[in-house]
């Protein structure tokens, strides 16, 4: 099917191994099922989309509810992604691990795990004050943030302290090494953002779809 | 909520004796030569790991054997359901007082001797 990509959660990583005896880190994500809540057209909305929803909702308000009442589901999280034929989609169909294949490369975007406010060390790679030759108080101390009197100022944009995590991050260029339709699982080699069965939006590399 | 580690089919060959900490072993590795395939054996102490029937192991476990090799400490590392290991036969078990035997490592000859266990 034609269709860029598909919402999934994050079961975790394993080890997998190949037929030659070599061994691939991978993580599971759980994809689907994926029930199509609307079809967006260019006459209606000026482009083309899938809408999408991906696991039960504990609770929903009212225009939320009416909207997906046709799906014939009430979602949790509903987006959208591009497809290359419309006319193969309509509202309630279900969509599921089936249609990524072995081999392909996709992105994957997830929700970093948040780390509150972290300092520079932690959060840029800052390395630190020395440990000996009498500093105190120095070890984990960001350094200069800046010249003096000219500029006058700190310039925007000094990596400093602050909120780290908690921000969508896209890894790219992950291989399919396993697709699981009975499970609805598909297996990508490498890291994918986010903590364990938290949202993870899988898409096809190269709007190859 | 599935596990991730319960969705990949990964056991250890019936082929593999159950073996612990301390136990001399020789495991048979497949290895590869071109389009050639043959078994090659490494015969040393068990450093960490172990393995019981029966068991099932995470699919990434591994465990570590050391041999002195012309003089030289050799260690390697082996994944215990890789399909590559043939067979492994415990060739005499060991008595050590702990998980990880890498007090072996600092010793040589007479003193690098394990009483064996019966």
């Amino acid at each position: 099917m034609g269709i860029q990509g598909l919402l999934g959660r994050k079961v975790g990583m394993t080890t997998l191994y190949n037929e030659d005896g070599t061994v691939d880190a991978v993580t599971a994500i759980e994809t689907g099922p994926c029930v199509v809540t609307q079809v967006r057209t260019d006459t209606r909305d000026g482009y083309e989309a899938i809408q999408i929803g991906f696991l039960d909702a504990k609770r929903l308000n009212k225009p939320a509810a009416g909207h997906q009442q046709r799906s014939g589901g009430r979602f949790r999280h509903l987006q959208e992604f591009k497809a290359s034929d419309l006319s193969e989609f309509e509202v309630g169909q279900s969509i599921d691990a089936a249609v990524f294949e072995v081999g392909e490369t996709v992105s994957v975007s997830g929700k970093t795990r948040g780390r509150g406010f972290a300092g520079g060390v932690r959060r840029h790679g800052f390395h630190g004050g020395p440990k000996t030759h009498g500093q105190s108080d120095r070890h984990r101390a960001p350094g200069s943030i800046g010249a003096g009197s000219s500029p006058g100022r700190v310039w925007k944009g000094t990596r400093m302290a602050g909120h780290m995590g908690n921000n969508k991050v896209t890894t790219r260029g992950l291989k399919i090494v396993m697709v699981d339709p009975e499970r609805n699982i598909v297996m990508v080699r490498g890291s994918v953002p986010g903590a364990r069965n938290t949202l993870v939006r899988i898409e096809r590399a190269n709007n190859n779809y | 909520m599935i596990e991730a580690r319960a969705l990949i089919d990964a056991t250890p060959r019936d082929s593999i004796q159950e073996f612990q900490t301390g136990d001399t072993v020789r495991v048979n590795v497949m290895i590869r030569e071109g389009d050639r395939q043959r078994v090659q054996a490494f015969e040393g102490v068990v450093l960490k790991g172990r393995h019981r029937k029966g068991d099932t192991p995470a699919p990434g476990a591994t465990f570590t054997v050391r041999r002195v090799s012309y003089g030289v400490g050799v260690e390697r590392t082996f994944l215990v359901c890789s399909p590559l290991l043939d067979s492994l036969e415990v060739t005499r078990q060991g008595k050590v007082r702990r998980a990880r035997a890498y007090y072996l490592r600092g010793l040589t000859g007479r003193s690098a001797r394990i009483k064996e266990r019966r």
